[in-house]
């Protein structure tokens, strides 16, 4: 009998303009490095920029949107071009939500930017053990 | 007359699952951070995915670069979906091939070598900035 083992999708913001989105892909590829039995992730250009196997990731995953600032880009160009995601974080509310600031800096983040990432690293897996459990 | 450019949009690769993704992304930040500051900007790319006006704006009214860290080329076909052609277009990959004594390593972010190859790339891309910006000014 096969087994199959069900994986989750995890979309980060790039944010390649802000430090927050330095954060997203540094706390999402914790998470994928941690946990690669159980999630994917996909780049979020190739919504537009791939075939119909990227466009359909959403729908072939149950899927985590995590965005670094309220323009939500991950959770909106998910919805609008490949499906509606089971879950979406927002960074912002997850440094609020654990009483820490933002980083501030593009790149090169150090011991100090290390607690923030990790906490929204925690928040995605949790998120990734309730879709889980949900399906 | 050509158009009064101030501004070389730099648009990198958004991966997070490849070192050359993490280079384009280092050679973009070295450019709008240190070798050309002020000159040299970028925008985030998945706000060209839901066509966040601000940014579409920025890419459709300058100059656009576009450094891609696969041969999806996501940077590429995301200026390329808004109607425009990319000014200058890079995979990191080849600075990789032209500095072989460089080799980056690293995911989300390059190692030290990376970093040392950012630099020498910025300041191969610098020219092109330099080009683009002042053919604006013309």
């Amino acid at each position: 009998m096969d087994i199959q083992v069900m994986k989750v999708g995890v979309v980060s913001c790039s944010g390649e303009e802000i430090p927050e989105g330095t954060l997203c892909r540094l706390a999402c590829r914790k998470v994928l490095d941690e946990r690669p039995g159980e999630t994917v992730t996909i780049c979020l250009p190739l919504f537009i920029a791939g075939g119909e196997e990227e466009r359909t990731f959403a729908r072939n995953y149950p899927t985590i949107t995590v965005d670094g600032c309220d323009k939500r880009c991950a959770t909106r160009a998910t919805e609008m071009l490949s499906g509606r995601p089971s879950k979406s974080l927002s960074v912002p509310e997850i440094l609020q939500k654990h009483g820490l600031k933002a980083p501030t800096k593009l790149r090169h983040f150090g011991p100090e930017e290390e607690t923030a990432v990790r906490a929204v690293a925690e928040e995605i897996a949790r998120a990734v053990d309730e879709v889980l459990e949900e399906d | 007359m050509a158009k009064n450019h101030r501004k070389v949009v730099v648009l990198p690769c958004s991966g997070i699952g490849k070192v050359f993704g993490a280079l384009a992304r280092e050679i973009s930040y070295e450019l709008i951070e240190k070798v050309r500051p002020g000159v040299a900007v970028t925008t985030c790319l998945p706000l060209l995915v839901i066509r966040d006006p601000e940014a579409v704006a920025l890419v459709t009214e300058n100059p656009v670069i576009t450094i891609d860290g696969c041969p999806k080329d996501c940077a590429k076909k995301s200026v390329q979906a808004l109607g425009k052609e990319p000014e200058k277009t890079y995979e990191a990959l080849k600075f990789y091939t032209a500095h072989k004594d460089l080799k980056p390593e690293g995911v989300a972010e390059v190692n030290e070598t990376g970093r040392k190859l950012a630099a020498v790339a910025a300041e191969e891309v610098a020219q092109e900035v330099d080009r683009l910006a002042t053919e604006g000014r013309k």
